[in-house]
């Protein structure tokens, strides 16, 4: 049981930790309307990046965090003027960012496709206060004391970045320019009309998503200890079955703040779900399957339902008002 | 107030498809002047408030607007003098959001968007009284959200959006056209009384003749992209429907040919 126990405990963090990614995908998704398939290379660019910063250039896991985030940023904007500027679509535009980041990871990587950040001190085990990790001797008494293990590290640094983060989104949607980012998604001829650069408005918002989606992949780099060019692939349909779930657990409560939680709450319940299934004996392999099964079923019951509800509301003997 | 100047457009040049559905505009508002357009399908009426308003560029020709060219400008930038109510009631408004945040949204036009936050609580107030001005109780429900209201509210809140902050120009794309004839009615009244009480410059585009007679105090009638008769003043308040079938035969040389139009009372 404690195994079960454990695993349980690690998918948690894990929920956590992709579940900022999640957040960055509940902005272009749900918020402005926009799929972007950015995130699959965004996610593993934030990885790469945080695994060189570290390796190669000695940074501060917190300063190589931040790099992560912004190289995010960048991949971002790429979309987002491919989309904007030269008016491809959305969803071509972020393929083709997407393909070009594997070879720019790659490079980054210097041509190796992965990278161990065993030894080296990350946020997270900077907070592991159990012997066997390397940092534990010089640990402060707190950490010492608290003795928490890699996951249970991961899940604290997790929930308070995840809250820091959707404290900073509904912040930042309840302003002007925020305000006129959700105009964007709903009714972008409207927003228009009322003096507010949509190209200006798009191009923003696959910035910041893509930030926070590095930022969520140089999180998992540092709790995984490695980074891998192949992480971040399917991070996209993650993303989509999260949303879905948070909003099957969560859709009732209409205030935004809930909405952004339910993003991370979704993250975290699709990590359970798969180390259940996994515990259960499922081939890892299929979980990919599994996670596209999760998002194809959640976009087509309501049509489905739609569609069944009007057939059978037809007559042919006539209905009363 | 409003200078068109020779302002042509051609839809899908040099294709099957050429549409040359601007021909030379040229016409010139005074400051207050409410002008309704009438005219068959296809002969520019939209057209030309889409030109002015700038959702699509010119191909030639110039527009000022009080004194500052906008011929070139994007439409966001425009946004800054002129108001727009759509024929579709869906298009004024964003469904999602709530009529407060709409109204917040439309109070900005124009205006630089910072990271202040988006609707300051004074500002409610003053969203109420403009809500309770128009009648129809929507200042009870200024946190429900948009998409809950009818088209004949979504309108009348699109109409109040567009002269929250005063516009220099305010654009009416036969906005009562989607809406039952006594919705339409309502919405007409209160576009009325905002332009009287603001003594705004408009361009209201209509298919209802009576309407375009007694609404306004100039009335142009435009024909495969060109305007074909413009009439002001005291020759405007005593024409006949029957006079305008006529003038148009004039001077298109053809009958007037639009159920809608003529269909409608």
């Amino acid at each position: 049981m404690s195994g079960l126990f454990t695993a349980l405990l690690g998918a948690a963090a894990q929920g956590v930790l992709w579940g900022i990614m999640v957040l960055g995908v509940y902005i272009t998704y749900k918020l402005l309307d926009i799929a972007d398939l950015t995130v699959d290379g965004s996610f593993a660019l934030g990885g790469c990046v945080c695994a060189v910063m570290i390796l190669n250039f000695h940074m501060d896991p917190v300063a190589a965090i931040v790099v992560s985030a912004l190289a995010g940023v960048l991949a971002g904007a790429v979309t987002g003027l491919l989309h904007t500027l030269f008016e491809i679509p959305a969803i071509l535009a972020g393929i083709l960012t997407q393909i070009g980041l594997w070879s720019v990871n790659l490079r980054i990587m210097g041509g190796k496709s992965n990278n161990p950040l065993l030894q080296e001190e990350t946020l997270i085990s900077r907070l592991v206060g159990r012997t066997g990790s390397k940092t534990v001797e010089t640990a402060s008494p707190l950490v010492q004391k608290l003795g928490l293990t890699q996951s249970q590290a991961s899940l604290v640094i997790g929930i308070i970045i995840a809250i820091l983060m959707v404290a900073a989104l509904y912040w930042f949607f309840g302003t002007e320019i925020g305000s006129a980012q959700r105009a964007t998604g709903n009714n972008e001829n409207m927003i228009r009309a009322l003096g507010v650069n949509t190209k200006m408005t798009k191009l923003l918002a696959l910035m910041l998503s893509n930030g926070l989606v590095g930022l969520s992949g140089a999180l998992v780099c540092q709790s995984q200890k490695y980074a891998d060019v192949g992480m971040g692939t399917g991070a996209i349909v993650i993303g989509l079955a999260a949303i879905v779930i948070g909003e099957v657990l969560l859709g009732r409560f209409r205030h935004f703040a809930w909405k952004l939680s339910s993003a991370v709450i979704g993250s975290v319940v699709y990590f359970l779900i798969r180390a259940l299934v996994l515990q259960m004996g499922m081939d890892p392999n299929d979980m990919k399957l599994l996670s596209a099964i999760i998002v194809a079923l959640a976009l087509c019951v309501p049509v489905a339902v739609n569609k069944w509800k009007l057939k059978k509301a037809y007559s042919e003997e006539g209905g009363e008002d | 107030m409003l200078t068109l100047t020779n302002v042509r457009k051609t839809f899908n040049k040099g294709t099957i498809n050429e549409k040359k559905a601007l021909k030379g505009i040229d016409l010139h508002l005074n400051p207050g002047d409410f002008v309704t357009i009438i005219g068959g399908n296809g002969a520019g009426k939209s057209t030309m408030l889409n030109m002015i308003a700038g959702v699509y560029p010119i191909d030639s020709g110039k527009i000022v607007i009080d004194g500052i060219n906008i011929s070139r400008d994007p439409e966001y930038k425009r946004a800054k003098y002129i108001g727009r109510v759509f024929q579709d009631p869906m298009m004024g408004t964003a469904a999602g959001m709530e009529i407060q945040e709409n109204l917040a949204l439309a109070f900005r036009r124009g205006q630089k968007r910072g990271l202040g936050w988006g609707i300051k609580s004074e500002e409610k107030e003053f969203y109420y009284d403009a809500l309770s001005r128009l009648g129809l109780g929507l200042q009870g429900r200024m946190t429900s959200k948009v998409g809950l209201l009818s088209g004949g509210q979504r309108q009348a809140l699109t109409l109040l959006m567009a002269t929250l902050r005063q516009p220099k120009l305010l654009l009416l794309d036969e906005h009562t056209a989607a809406l039952d004839p006594k919705t339409a009615r309502k919405v007409l009244d209160l576009t009325q009384e905002i332009v009287d009480n603001q003594k705004l410059t408009a361009l209201m585009v209509t298919h209802n003749m009576n309407d375009a007679i007694q609404i306004g105090n100039r009335l142009i009638m435009m024909h495969d992209g060109k305007i074909i008769y413009d009439v002001a003043g005291d020759a405007k308040k005593t024409l006949q429907v029957p006079d305008l079938l006529q003038k148009f035969e004039e001077a298109s040389g053809e009958k007037f040919a639009n159920d809608r139009m003529m269909l409608a009372k």
